[in-house]
């Protein structure tokens, strides 16, 4: 299916989105546990509960190393209408209550089956993973301005415990991305551990701070339900009881592992590998130098694109931030990965392998002046001293 | 009393108009641009501040 519009010089432009259809797998993407139970229960092969990480650990870097990346944008003048079909809008929407269908059954399978602890584990940690993905679709609902988004960004989030993310990404982390002052965005020389105990409470501390203010303008106390902090705790905090009335005590570990793995293993990781490094400039006035594409890592990986909603293409949606994910474009010269973000994931785990990978490139994107990175306190020399010669060689290759 | 005046975020053409106020974000009808704080980033993008909005032409 194709759309056209008319340019400034009065000529047609006709476009065709090659992915429109593959969108559409972003429906079976959080079903992935769902599907694992299902082989097990064909085959008699617990292995299958780890289905979900095998997949996105292992299968999807593979197939983002095979398919070639796709740096291709659609037209300015198509875009308009890319934003308004209703197809693409009603995708993230749509997933939301898939979310809960995989939460549910899969306290079920845990509740009533009589699984191996490993089998608890592999499954856990599989519905945290897509239950991250939750937080993706969140993140691109959240972004939206109609109120039926909105809400279906706060139901989505409510599911894995991470309601706040819904304040604290819009207000805080855009407003101070690639700054110092941003939890969110991660420092050179910092590993991913350490960044996680200053994102996770840094985030619940801002959001609630950002709307306890919103809220006192209007001389309201934040203890009312229009606190939007509060509004998906409310969903949360009756689904996970009612979960473990209705499953046992089972629950307890089910719940906080995918809990984990939803907030530390995917939305933590993003975070981390998403700004690392990278810093805006201060004006003379004081204030930042507004946001542009080179202050985020971008990936033009189709298969990982697919599954995020084209998060990956993140330059210019922190430049953009009302962008709908179909029309996210890339630029020429940003700081890109060697990978999408499943390989970055698993790489973050291990600092020194994450290091080596990102380190050369940041002092790249840097030209080797370390005074225009966004470097871990006091650790400037030591990383001056190990990474300087090196990334300065890849700058001048590059 | 003065005219209401516009004023436009340069980033995503989110629009605060003094008469509307933005009552979600605590901004009543009638709240005048002096009274919104300086740090008062774009609600609809967050990319832009108070300081980098720009008048709306004829408000």
């Amino acid at each position: 299916m194709s759309v056209q519009a008319t340019n400034a010089e009065g000529q047609i432009v006709r476009y065709t989105d090659r992915r429109r259809w593959l969108w559409s797998l972003s429906l079976m993407w959080p079903l992935l546990p769902v599907m694992s139970c299902a082989i097990v229960a064909k085959t008699g092969q617990p292995v299958w509960y780890w289905a979900t990480w095998m997949i996105w650990y292992l299968a999807v870097p593979v197939l983002d190393y095979l398919l070639p990346a796709d740096a291709s944008n659609p037209p300015p003048e198509v875009v308009p209408q890319l934003d308004a079909d209703w197809y693409y809008r009603i995708l993230p929407m749509l997933t939301v209550p898939i979310h809960y269908i995989t939460l549910f059954y899969c306290a079920w399978v845990i509740g009533t089956g009589d699984l191996a602890w490993h089998s608890i584990l592999g499954l856990a940690l599989g519905v945290g993973l897509v239950n991250g993905l939750a937080i993706n679709t969140g993140h691109e609902l959240g972004h939206k301005t109609t109120t039926l988004e909105r809400w279906c960004a706060k139901t989505v989030l409510a599911v894995v415990g991470y309601g706040h993310f819904f304040i604290e990404h819009n207000k805080g982390h855009h407003k101070d991305v690639a700054t110092p002052e941003d939890p969110a965005s991660s420092r050179m020389g910092e590993n991913i551990y350490g960044f996680a105990c200053r994102e996770i409470p840094g985030a619940m501390r801002r959001a609630w701070a950002s709307e306890k203010t919103r809220l006192a303008r209007s001389g309201k106390s934040p203890w009312t339900l229009q606190n939007e902090v509060l509004q998906p705790l409310l969903i949360t905090v009756p689904l996970y009881v009612g979960l473990t009335v209705a499953f046992g005590w089972v629950m307890v570990p089910f719940l906080a592992l995918q809990t984990i793995w939803g907030w530390f293993g995917v939305l933590t990781s993003a975070n981390y590998i998403e700004h690392y490094g990278l810093l805006r400039q201060k004006r003379d006035n004081g204030r930042y130098e507004a946001c542009q594409p080179y202050h985020s890592w971008n990936s033009n990986h189709v298969m990982s694109n697919l599954i995020l909603f084209n998060l990956q293409r993140h330059s210019d949606h922190h430049a953009n931030p009302t962008r709908r994910y179909q029309s996210l474009r890339n630029f020429e010269d940003l700081p890109e990965y060697p990978s999408g973000y499943p390989l970055m994931f698993l790489i973050a785990l291990f600092p020194p392998i994450f290091f080596a990978v990102m380190n050369p490139r940041v002092v790249a994107w840097a030209d080797g002046h370390f005074d225009r990175i966004n470097i871990r306190p006091g650790y400037r020399a030591r990383l001056e001293a190990r990474w300087g010669r090196r990334g300065g060689k890849a700058a001048a290759s590059a | 009393m003065a005219a209401f005046r516009r004023f436009i975020c340069p980033g995503c053409g989110y629009r605060y108009d003094e008469q509307r106020g933005d009552p979600h974000e605590g901004f009543p009808a009638g709240t005048r641009w002096e009274q919104v704080p300086d740090d008062w980033p774009c609600p609809s993008c967050a990319v832009r501040e108070k300081p980098d909005f720009v008048a709306e032409v004829g408000s």
